[in-house]
């Protein structure tokens, strides 16, 4: 390993002993009933947003594309997953959320390939427009579909007399209703959830870290930083493009997994533009290309809301004062200075040892 | 056979001829020089020979294959690999990652492969950064090889994109005005630089220039276009005393 490569394997683990180390003292402070309930129901979707986080920080930061519908991802990894385990309960529960897992991911991958393959083509931001587009496009369809199954089968429908069930059977999904009991299906594991959550967030985090530092991340950032000098080196920039928007639209997709098993009532009006906005707002205030930025932005700037509702009146300033400070403490040139002189001063011995 | 071999080449921008019934046949191994003043069409003609710009006419012969009409990526998978008369880095890459991008296609592994950090991972990871280092001693950027491309002072930028053009493992090797804003003792070290990389590497090289010391200092051939139209090609001295290149050239 060479010097950089050194720095890139240190970061890699810290951000890796950040995630577990949060993991336990929470975990800890939860068993022994320092939380309390409110908090303790941030937990999974904490694990949730910064999955979501970190998958759109790969398009933003390190692919340089914009995009604007990564609720749309979340949206159908979401509702695939959980139609498949409101229909496949005969399959053991844990295998059963394995493949959950496995289909939301795979149902996103495939939605951010077809809107890829031929927006990626393009030159200038037309990503940001067309991810927009399918947001809202894929919230209003699901907004009207209704889903049931019987001993013949599944029905598919558009409307909620649209077709007639045989005794026996279920409605799934139910319109703007959305789909109602799948956590009821994963009673027995709900109280690894949190865990759960944490190992989704740590696999992300794998795939996300070991990507970008190899070959083909270095190929995305190339295409990223140079169109036409990449494809002078040889380097096929819409392949690169489109494997950094797959990858990213699949872990959106995970995410959406773990938010519909964790609840209740899904419903799809949470996936609407505002949720892809405050994603991208993590991934900009937490520092374009930073992960480990992206997942302390992440934290803090859900659970701030919730902490302050006590209080009241201000919790929106002071929301907003922690916005403005966030993103000056990561953008203004001049916190920036002050910040790489701190990390001198703190680590004196090393530069030493470095330069010698 | 020549290396590379052009004829009748042409493209025209709306009723602009930028480029019209150009040809140049260039040896292996050879240093040949493209000159000519200010919008001649000389970029354009980069353009055209690496598949930016698709030719309206002519034929683009490298090596013996006819490589016309193909793509910017596939025309670098054959042989040719070019730099660019306005710097164009990977900017937020390490000096060495430059390098090791042109190598992408030489040294591969799969997506997954790095995923998992699997030995063939490794492996091909060590080749490329010994390697790239290799690569950067030519150019005198070793030192440099962990700090931002951004970083680099304008000279150094030139000189890594020379660097990662040639980690593309190319037959021929397009530059475009490789010496525009540096100061003469640059210059006159760049110059022993594109020596030694003909030397080196046995390297065929197309040259844009403007430092008529440099042209007249390592061209062995000369084309000079103007309006897009060859005036004059040959021998460098012949080229250089054409009273019509002076005439066109300096604008006396
Ligand atoms: N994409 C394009 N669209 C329209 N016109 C173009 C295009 N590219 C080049 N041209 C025109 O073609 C002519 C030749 O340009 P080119 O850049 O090849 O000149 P050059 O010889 O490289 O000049 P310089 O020495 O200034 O670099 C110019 O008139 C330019 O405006
Ligand atoms: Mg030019």
């Amino acid at each position: 390993m060479n010097k950089n490569e050194r720095k890139i394997f240190k970061n890699n683990m810290l951000t890796y002993l950040m995630v577990i180390a949060f993991f336990v003292i929470v975990q800890t402070m939860s068993s022994t009933g320092h939380l309390s309930n409110l908090l303790n129901a941030l937990l999974v979707p904490i694990c949730v947003y910064t999955v979501a986080t970190l998958s759109l920080n790969l398009v933003v930061g390190f692919s340089g594309e914009l995009s604007l519908g990564h609720a749309g991802f979340m949206c159908v990894g979401a509702y695939a997953s959980a139609l498949f385990s409101n229909i496949a309960q005969n399959v053991p529960l844990v295998p059963r959320f394995i493949i959950a897992i496995l289909i939301g991911a795979a149902v996103a991958a495939v939605f951010g390939f077809l809107i890829g393959i031929p927006v990626l083509r393009l030159r200038g931001d037309y990503l940001a427009i067309v991810t927009l587009a399918f947001g809202e496009i894929i919230k209003n369809l699901i907004n009207i579909l209704y889903v049931g199954v019987d001993e013949n089968g599944l029905h598919v429908a558009t409307t909620s007399n649209g077709y007639k069930l045989a005794a026996g059977g279920k409605q799934i999904m139910k319109g703007a209703l959305g789909i109602s009991g799948t956590s009821a299906l994963y009673k027995p594991i709900k109280s690894w959830f949190f865990l759960i959550g944490i190992i989704l967030v740590l696999i992300t985090l794998f795939i996300i870290q070991n990507l970008v530092y190899s070959r083909t991340g270095r190929a995305i950032m190339a295409a990223r930083d140079n169109r036409i000098a990449a494809e002078s080196v040889g380097i096929n920039v819409l392949k690169y493009k489109l494997t950094a928007f797959v990858v990213s639209a699949a872990l959106a997709g995970v995410a959406g997994v773990l938010y519909s098993h964790n609840l209740s009532m899904l419903k799809v009006s949470t996936f609407d533009y505002n949720l892809s906005i405050l994603i991208l707002v993590y991934v900009v205030l937490g520092g374009i290309g930073n992960l480990r930025g992206s997942i302390i932005a992440t934290v803090i700037l859900y659970a701030l809301p919730e902490l302050l509702r006590g209080f009241s009146n201000y919790r929106m300033l002071i929301y907003a004062v922690v916005l403005i400070a966030m993103m000056l403490f990561n953008w203004a040139p001049a916190a920036r200075n002050w910040r790489s002189r701190m990390l001198e001063k703190i680590r004196p011995g090393k530069e030493r040892k470095e330069a010698a | 056979m020549a290396m590379l071999d052009v004829k009748n080449l042409g493209i025209s921008f709306g009723g602009l001829h930028a480029v019209d019934d150009f040809h140049v046949e260039i040896e292996k191994g050879q240093l040949y020089g493209l000159i000519g003043p200010n919008g001649a069409g000389k970029t354009t003609v980069f353009n055209l020979l690496t598949g930016v710009y698709k030719p309206n006419e002519g034929i683009i012969k490298l090596d013996g294959n006819d490589i016309t009409g193909r793509s910017t990526i596939e025309i670098n998978k054959s042989g040719v690999a070019r730099t660019f008369q306005n710097i164009r880095l990977f900017h937020k890459l390490s000096v060495l990652d430059n390098v090791k991008v042109g190598m992408h296609n030489h040294h591969a592994y799969s997506g997954l492969s790095g995923v998992f950090r699997t030995p063939k991972f490794r492996r091909t990871e060590k080749e490329m950064n010994e390697k790239g280092m290799e690569l950067l001693k030519v150019f005198d950027l070793d030192q440099e090889a962990f700090i931002e491309a951004d970083n680099l002072p304008y000279g150094k930028q030139r000189k890594l994109e020379i660097a990662r053009a040639l980690a593309t493992e190319p037959k021929l090797l397009l530059l475009d005005e490789p010496a525009a804003g540096m100061n003469p003792n640059e210059t006159a070290e760049l110059m022993d630089t594109i020596r030694f990389v003909r030397d080196h590497f046995d390297m065929t090289i197309l040259l844009i220039e403007h430092d008529m010391k440099l042209v007249g200092g390592i061209c062995e051939k000369l084309t000079v276009l103007n309006f897009g139209q060859i005036l004059c090609e040959g021998e460098t001295a012949e080229v250089l005393s054409n009273p019509a290149v002076i005439t066109a050239y300096l604008g006396e």
